[in-house]
């Protein structure tokens, strides 16, 4: 087991109270996993990842732990976490395009960043050479300022930073929303490759783009307004889903072939709760089509079939 | 109806404007009404350059563009007005489409200040509030809001209503999709469809194929500039000719076929090809004909020591 989240609870403060971004998050993934994180904007995708990595205010941990290759990590210690960012857990932020410093070259500011974690940037060139290779990046990069590289070239040099530690878990947070879609494969695919080679254990995912995790994730986790809704296998999520939320999104999704005048695609009627306040129990409960009674309390995230994790109460009663 | 006719943008780059960028060269189509062409292509590929030609927030190098076989160029004052009547563009981000600090409406305002100035306030606000309803906003709900109030899908609803208030013939629709999510995304893209069954003409500016397919009848592909492929969208999804088509065809994430599968599928049709001359896509020669793609010349001494493989130096038959 690489990596276990139990009971994960993260809110931001602000003046007006808590934001209840991410509320008792219970799941885990396999070595050599590939998770993708989906859902819509604002449903915790992003706080989920920080909270694994830098939970810093206005990020505030109000309860629950998690273990990576089952040492605990001291997620709420932003200092004690230092020993595990880039060696053990490491990220590939949102916007790693602009995540580069500009003023340097790109092979200086590694060796700042190597000899910022005590590791000596010399004994490390060969390897990053290497790892470049693995990219398809010119080793002459290393020579230039970001500002002289494309946005795919950008993208896959941040990385290989962000692995060059070999580390057990990467979270990639929306890294091919921003790229053309031939860029788009070759980074998909190279994050395949990094798993395939054991560079990293396992990886998280993180995009709205379904179409995307269907093609490189071997399983999917959906999160609906800070709770998680459903995970299991691609193909189960894409083409047997089983929560409604799941269910109204694939559908929603056009597809090559599919033309608005023969088959009309509808979309989810209403739009997510505020998390400053959320409804009590299910918070998708206003927006679903079959919510019932039960919805009024939290429907526990429950195993249906082996690896396949349902949190609605049509399921579980069902079930019972 | 809109109509490009070899329509080039050519934007002077470097320090003193001495070197020249060729955005757009070229490009010839056609909107009808009540029609959607999609405009499909990647960064770069001038698709956004196109679509602020049409609306003339830039200027055009070369040919021209004829909107009811008027050249936009010549339009001035009044006939530029009624111009945008007519014409009216909505744009991928839609937060930054408002100013934050004024309430969301100020765009109705605007367009009341300018093109209805003699209207009754009774009389506007009725129609403003059918703009919205036929683009399925509740106006009570979204009307009197700053833009941080309403959501990604709204504020677009927003922009396409306000260019309804016009009356509007023709809309540009740069990217208006990409910035929303995915349950709000299909609310936009019928909307859309919707209109376009009323005789608006959308041009739809897209770098997502899947999006393309379900809204227009035909597309174009562009690269760097160049029309690579236009026709009927089943046509081109279905049988891609062009090499970079097909490249784009097997590079798009699908939820129904993995990249190895699309692959393996574009392979087996560009088989179909494989009898004909390797170099038959790409070749711009005036020599080119139907027995280039059907047979594949041989290797022909064209003078001692030079030998080349193309029908048009090939001495049998």
């Amino acid at each position: 087991m690489s990596l276990r989240v139990e009971d994960l609870t993260v809110y931001y403060q602000t003046l007006r109270g808590d934001v209840r971004a991410l509320e008792s998050t219970t799941f885990s993934i396999a070595d050599g996993e590939i998770m993708g994180l989906a859902g819509e904007s604002g449903c915790g995708k992003t706080t989920l990842a920080n909270g694994l990595i830098l939970l810093v205010p206005p990020m505030r941990h109000v309860g629950g732990r998690v273990l990576l290759d089952d040492r605990e990590l001291p997620i709420a210690d932003v200092e004690a976490m230092n020993r595990f960012r880039f060696k053990e857990i490491s990220v590939i932020p949102q916007y790693a395009m602009n995540a580069m410093n500009p003023t340097r070259k790109v092979g200086r500011m590694a060796a700042e960043l190597l000899r910022s974690r005590r590791i000596d940037p010399k004994r490390t060139l060969p390897e990053l050479e290497k790892r470049l290779d693995l990219v398809e990046l010119n080793r002459s990069v290393l020579k230039m300022y970001p500002i002289e590289m494309s946005g795919g070239m950008k993208q896959r040099m941040v990385m290989v930073l962000s692995t060059l530690m070999d580390p057990s878990l990467l979270l990639a947070d929306e890294i091919t929303s921003a790229l053309d879609v031939s860029t788009q494969k070759a980074v998909a695919k190279m994050l395949v490759d990094f798993r395939d080679r054991e560079i990293v254990k396992s990886i998280i995912v993180i995009t709205h783009d379904m179409s995307i995790l269907y093609q490189i994730a071997d399983s999917i986790l959906i999160m609906y307004a800070g709770q998680l809704a459903e995970k299991g296998p691609t193909e189960t999520i894409i083409h047997s889903p089983r929560h409604p939320y799941t269910k109204l999104l694939i559908t929603s999704l056009p597809k090559v072939g599919v033309k608005h005048d023969a088959t009309r695609l509808t979309g989810i009627p209403g739009k997510p709760p505020l998390l400053l306040d959320p409804p009590e129990g299910c918070r998708f409960r206003e927006r679903c089509p079959a919510a019932f009674e039960r919805c009024r309390d939290v429907p526990p995230f429950v195993e249906i079939e082996p690896g396949h994790f349902v949190a609605c109460w049509r399921e579980t009663e069902s079930n019972a | 109806m809109l109509r490009l006719e070899n329509a080039s943008k050519i934007y002077r780059v470097g320090t003193f404007g001495g070197k020249q960028l060729r955005a757009v060269s070229d490009v010839s189509f056609t909107v009808k009404d009540g029609e959607v062409v999609s405009l499909i292509g990647e960064s770069g590929s001038g698709k956004s350059t196109i679509g602020k030609m049409i609306l003339r927030l830039i200027g055009i190098t070369g040919g021209k563009i004829t909107f009811d076989d008027r050249d936009i160029a010549t339009l001035r004052g009044g006939a530029l007005k009624a111009y945008y009547r007519n014409v009216q563009g909505v744009f991928q981000d839609p937060f930054s489409s408002y100013n934050p600090i004024f309430k969301a409406d100020r765009v109705f305002e605007i367009v009341r200040d300018h093109f209805f100035p003699g209207v009754e306030d009774r009389e506007w606000d009725e129609k403003v509030r059918r703009s919205l309803e036929s683009v399925g906003l509740n106006p009570r709900h979204v009307l009197d809001k700053y833009p941080h109030q309403l959501s990604g899908g709204q504020l677009q609803r927003f922009l396409i209503a306000r260019a309804l208030l016009l009356d509007i013939r023709f809309l540009v629709a740069d990217e208006i999709i990409s910035m929303l999510d995915a349950s709000t995304r299909i609310d936009v893209l019928n909307l859309l469809a919707d209109l376009k069954e009323r005789g608006l003409a959308v041009l739809f500016i897209t770098h997502d194929l899947s999006l393309g397919y379900y809204i227009s009848e035909d597309a174009a592909i562009l690269y760097r500039g160049c029309v690579v492929e236009f026709g009927r969208t089943e046509k081109i999804y279905d049988h891609p000719a062009h090499p970079y088509t097909r490249m784009l065809m097997a590079s798009v994430p699908r939820l129904d076929q993995k990249w190895e599968d699309v692959e393996i599928e574009l392979r087996a049709k560009q088989e179909d090809l494989s009898t004909g001359c390797v170099y038959y896509e790409r070749c711009c020669d005036p020599h080119r004909s139907e027995r280039c793609r059907e047979r594949r010349p041989r290797l022909v001494e064209i003078e001692p020591g030079h030998s080349v493989a193309c029908d048009r130096y090939s001495t049998d038959g």
